[in-house]
């Protein structure tokens, strides 16, 4: 459960709004790529992930970056109930994909980074701040099934 | 994980840019801290912390000082922090787990500030920068 006051809420839904889905997710995931690489061991069959442009223009890495973020905008509708929301997917980057779930933790400042390089000024100090309980709130979710 | 020659490059190229302005990026990335991460409040219950407080400007130029002296000192950085270093294990005693959050919010400030800058590449030269500035700061802890 995330500890959001309405305000807060009011921030992450009516920025949330206007996220390109699709682009802000590849973006997101390739940053992680390229800003801490240890962790394209979970995509040896991504190919080419030598260089930054490799890594930001591969097309996997995009598909699967919108998939994540998708599964993310998800929870968002849910923040009630993000340890019941994200469940299955928890058991799933436990027992099958094995994601340390610091991970987590890296991807979620990664889009927090993202979120205000395209917001700019819109991203301001209460806007990251809820959206800094919401990312934490989401890899505690995800964490919350290990075992 | 030592800064390779294209990283200096960039952290330096970035500075030159933000020029006489780091103490108002750094004193943004300290007013996100606060208000994102309340635990490292738990350092300065001597200070104002609200938005707009004089005393969160003058510690963002103390640390926009600093982080130009690290940069200006890339080859030797713990070197260069030893006084630093000093200061923090033996009066601060600052959780090393709060630089990393501050560090992070610098990088977002930089982001909403230099969006058209700030590529995946520099993202990747200013984190490991400021990993070692933090690694330099806690190097006397213990």
């Amino acid at each position: 459960m995330v500890n959001l006051s309405a305000e807060e809420k009011d921030h992450v839904t009516s920025l949330w709004g206007k996220v390109d889905v699709e682009k802000v997710g590849g973006e997101a995931l390739g940053r992680l790529l390229v800003v801490y690489p240890w962790t394209q061991r979970f995509f040896d069959s991504f190919g080419d992930l030598s260089s930054p442009s490799a890594v930001m223009g591969n097309a996997k890495v995009k598909a699967h970056g919108k998939k994540v973020l998708s599964a993310f905008s998800e929870g968002l509708a849910h923040l009630e109930n993000l340890k019941g929301t994200f469940a299955k997917l928890s058991e799933l980057h436990c027992d099958k994909l094995h994601v340390d779930p610091q991970n987590f933790t890296l991807l979620g400042n990664v889009l927090v980074v993202v979120l205000a390089e395209h917001f700019g000024k819109e991203f301001t100090p209460q806007v990251q701040a809820a959206y800094q309980k919401v990312v934490a709130g989401v890899a505690n979710a995800l964490a919350h099934k290990y075992h | 994980m030592a800064l390779s020659a294209a990283d200096r490059a960039l952290v330096r190229a970035l500075w030159k840019k933000l020029g006489g302005n780091v103490g108002i990026y750094t004193t943004e990335a300290l007013e996100r801290t606060f208000l994102a991460f309340p635990s490292t409040k738990t350092y300065f219950p001597h200070l104002d912390l609200s938005p707009g407080s004089a005393q969160v400007k003058a510690l963002g130029q103390k640390v926009a000082e600093a982080l130009t002296l690290a940069v200006d000192h890339l080859d030797d950085l713990p070197g260069a922090l030893s006084a630093l270093s000093d200061l923090h294990a033996r009066k601060l005693r600052v959780d090393p787990a709060s630089f990393k959050l501050l560090g992070h919010c610098l990088l977002v400030t930089l982001a909403r500030h230099y969006p058209g800058d700030f590529s995946p590449a520099l993202q990747a030269s200013l984190d490991k920068f400021l990993s070692h500035v933090i690694s330099a700061l806690a190097s006397k802890y213990r």
